[in-house]
């Protein structure tokens, strides 16, 4: 079997490649799938880490991930509506044209 | 065991890169789905059955398709020509560096090395008993969030019926109004 930070550094790369998507994409949607990408790897972690901790019978990573998953289904149904909202005001999900608010 | 590791973890990262660098939105959809489905084959091969079918479940069957219903909804799919500009380099930049960061921690740790101990095995049956004694609590508060966040949804995608807004859309009441509840009867679909 791997070590446990083959695993971590997969992790690490999977929330990089999130991150980039999520800040240099200029549409709401590519924008919410990145932020989904970062959420998977930080799940990845604390399943990880629950299958090498010396107690995994403690089941406390996995009862995590599971509410964590339930919240991120909560977060993406919440966020494409906002994103079809703003589509409905603007006529568009290009990020850099919604700016009202800018000073 | 570990040529499946790095089959899995090659097959996720690039497809999770084509996800976020593809010009098509239905192809970056997609190539999303592909990249659940690889971390979904991570949880099962770290002995977390349960999870995995669960991500399968809910990001695979749900969010990804949430997805593509957004990217038709709001005809977004052809993205204009990416530019090579200063705030497209900063974002790599920083990406670079949380992941260098990261990677320097890691290596530096001392439970990293740490080897895989025994099978746990854990039963969904035991899960059911925590979820049922021990996590009582955080499962209500969950239901009652997903619940106001169904609700909260299909409240903000619907059509506002008064027209009090001045985006000039609801000019005309009545199409308006059948098209708030054809839409707020797609979102409820979706999400359940």
């Amino acid at each position: 079997m791997v070590p446990l930070y083959y695993y971590l550094i997969f992790s690490a790369l999977l929330f990089s490649v999130g991150l980039a998507g999520a800040l240099t994409r200029r549409n709401a949607i590519l924008v919410l799938i990145g932020i989904e990408l970062m959420l998977n790897a930080a799940n990845l972690n604390f399943i990880a880490f629950w299958r090498y901790s010396p107690d995994p019978e403690a089941l406390t990573g996995m009862m995590f991930v599971i509410f964590s998953i339930a919240v991120a289904a909560a977060e993406a149904a919440v966020g494409l509506a906002l994103i079809i909202a703003i589509y409905r005001h603007y006529r568009t999900v290009d990020l850099t044209k919604v700016d009202s608010l800018k000073g | 065991m570990g040529i499946t590791f790095a089959i899995i973890a090659a097959l996720t990262l690039v497809s999770a890169i084509a996800a976020m660098s593809l010009r098509n939105l239905v192809h970056c959809a997609l190539s999303l789905a592909v990249t659940f489905a690889g971390i979904a084959a991570m949880y099962l091969q770290l002995d977390a059955q349960f999870v995995g079918f669960a991500q399968i479940l809910v990001y695979i069957g749900a969010v990804a398709i949430l997805i593509v219903f957004a990217i038709l909804l709001t005809r977004s799919s052809e993205t204009p020509q990416p530019v090579i500009s200063r705030s497209w380099i900063m974002g790599i930049v920083i990406a670079l560096a949380v992941f260098g960061v990261l990677t320097k921690v890691i290596l530096s740790s001392s439970i990293a090395q740490r080897e895989l101990p025994a099978k746990p095995a854990p039963t969904v049956r035991q899960i059911g008993d925590q979820l049922m004694t021990r996590y009582v609590l955080p499962l209500e508060a969950i239901g009652l969030l997903l619940t106001a966040a169904t609700i909260g949804a299909v409240i903000i995608a619907m059509h506002d019926k008064k027209g009090r807004g001045d985006g000039g859309q609801n000019v005309n009441s009545t199409p308006s109004r059948a098209e708030a509840h054809q839409h707020a009867d797609e979102t409820h679909n979706l999400i359940t």
